[in-house]
């Protein structure tokens, strides 16, 4: 069997999982997949987030993508960066900059097992800062260079791609360059606030081509968090899993502690558990009904019949069910035009779901309370954050 | 585990490197390097029960013996063992 099978039916620990340390975000961007803005006051005080990385440990996840919201805002930021590290548990961390000033930016050039990640959505201010917020493209900028002027070795930029960006990416590349820092460039999802900016900013069907050939062509020295194969269908494989690890190797922690299934998926329908729970974190990883049942093989549903069904594998499980699309069919930007058409057949009656989730500035507080788990529909499948985004995998093969 | 590894021998004592750790999993385990923060996987549970035999044996091909490798794995199971030395999982024993 390929590794890639085995992964299906999941794993004893996760292989990355992201966790998003708060809900508060100085910014506001409009694509937001966790609606950030205000901090959660039921979120993890600094001893349970503490507990989570002892829980870690012993689980032997050896790295974790930390975001937010905006992490580093979060007081105890610094600390929890130093207790994960000196724990075995590694950290990548999303930031859009706000705090790396020069001496934060040199605490971290001596710091082992981080990586940092750079928000950065537009190759030009103007672009970044319709996205992003007024400021943003000056504060990401500014970070990249007390970075760089620190020493930090090879920090990402990563870049959701939009309708705006897609024809900046030679100037992404070259902004990448400049600071020695690597490119990640990832799809854009109808997750979170970015249910409400889709229609106007995901890719068109000519762009999405022009971003395929773009990264068969330099996609060795750019990282994609696997979050396109969807575009494989096209021909050429592109480099990564081909594999929606949600539930299976990988999955989120939410400030509260709630555990999804993926990042992308925030919502009552795919909510794992809370790692408040008794038996913590492991107890939900290996025990929950919703992730035992994202371990089964998937079917691929209307998608079966397709000559491209391997390669694409009936695409982004989040992306179909925020625009309301059967999870068994095809990806709202299947390359063959059928998610198009199947937008367009969508109608009155149609339920397109909504995060119960929303801590934007602009919602009502307390959007969601206690609320009873229920699962109704149970996703195909789920997809992305790979779990082996931007590592070299040497697979010793039998 | 750059160009100056030694040629992987598997007549000399070798070992787990202390600065890997296997995580068991259904297919086998994953390796994780603490140096060159790597991931890979050992594909096998018997690869497994050979890579964390390794320090007890005085070669690799009393490891591969003790595992209960059998003879037609053994090019198969040495290759991959070689891949393991080049890229630091496994190192010459002192």
């Amino acid at each position: 069997m390929k590794l890639v099978e085995h992964f299906q039916y999941g794993l004893n620990s996760p292989i990355c999982l992201t966790w998003e340390l708060t809900y508060a975000c100085n910014l506001a961007c409009v694509h937001c997949l966790s609606s950030s803005g205000r901090r959660d006051p039921r979120e993890l005080s600094t001893a349970e987030a503490k507990s989570v990385i002892d829980e870690l440990q012993r689980m032997q996840v050896f790295y974790v993508n930390i975001g937010g919201g905006e992490p580093t805002v979060r007081s105890d930021f610094w600390e929890l960066l130093d207790y994960a590290v000196t724990h075995d548990v590694g950290v990548k961390f999303s930031t859009n900059g706000i705090k790396l000033d020069e001496t934060r930016a040199a605490q971290l050039a001596a710091t082992d097992y981080v990586d940092v990640q750079i928000s950065l959505d537009g190759a030009t201010a103007e672009v970044n800062d319709h996205v992003r917020g007024p400021g943003s493209y000056a504060t990401a900028i500014r970070a990249l260079e007390n970075l760089a002027a620190a020493g930090f070795g090879q920090p990402k930029i990563s870049v959701v791609m939009t309708r705006q960006n897609v024809d900046q990416l030679d100037e992404f590349k070259a902004i990448a360059d400049r600071f020695g820092a690597q490119l990640r460039i990832t799809r854009l999802r109808p997750s979170g606030r970015g249910a409400d900016v889709w229609d106007e900013l995901h890719p068109t069907a000519t762009q999405q081509r022009q971003l395929y050939d773009w990264l068969v062509a330099h996609g060795d020295n750019v990282l994609t968090g696997d979050s396109f194969f969807h575009l494989s269908a096209y021909g050429e494989a592109l480099p990564g899993l081909n594999l929606c690890g949600a539930g299976r190797v990988v999955c989120l922690i939410d400030p509260v502690g709630d555990v999804y299934a993926c990042p992308f998926a925030i919502h009552e329908n795919f909510l794992a558990g809370n790692v408040r729970s008794p038996g913590g974190f492991q107890e939900v990883w290996r025990g929950s009904e919703l992730f035992a049942e994202l371990r089964q093989p998937q079917t691929g549903g209307a998608c079966r019949s397709c000559g491209f069904y391997d390669s694409c594998q009936g695409g982004c499980m989040a992306a179909k069910f925020f625009t309301g699309l059967p999870l068994d069919g095809p990806d709202p930007e299947c390359v063959r035009g059928f998610g198009e058409q199947a937008l367009a057949a969508r109608d009155a009656d149609t339920v397109i779901p909504k995060s119960d989730v929303d801590h934007s500035r602009s919602a009502p507080r307390n959007s969601r309370g206690p609320v009873p788990v229920s699962i109704g529909m149970r996703p195909d499948r789920a997809c992305d954050e790979s779990p082996l985004a931007g590592l070299r995998v040497p697979v010793a093969g039998i | 585990m750059s160009t100056d590894a030694p040629v992987f021998d598997p007549a000399v004592p070798h070992r787990c490197s202390p600065r890997v750790a296997l995580r068991p999993e259904p297919f086998g385990a994953l390796v994780y390097h603490f140096g060159t923060r790597r991931l890979s996987f050992l594909k096998t549970p018997q690869l497994v029960e050979v890579v964390s035999g390794l320090e007890r044996h005085p070669d690799v091909h009393s490891a591969l013996d003790a595992a209960g490798v059998e003879e037609t794995q053994r090019p198969a199971y040495l290759r991959a063992l070689a891949g393991l030395a080049a890229n630091g999982t496994i190192e010459e024993r002192l």
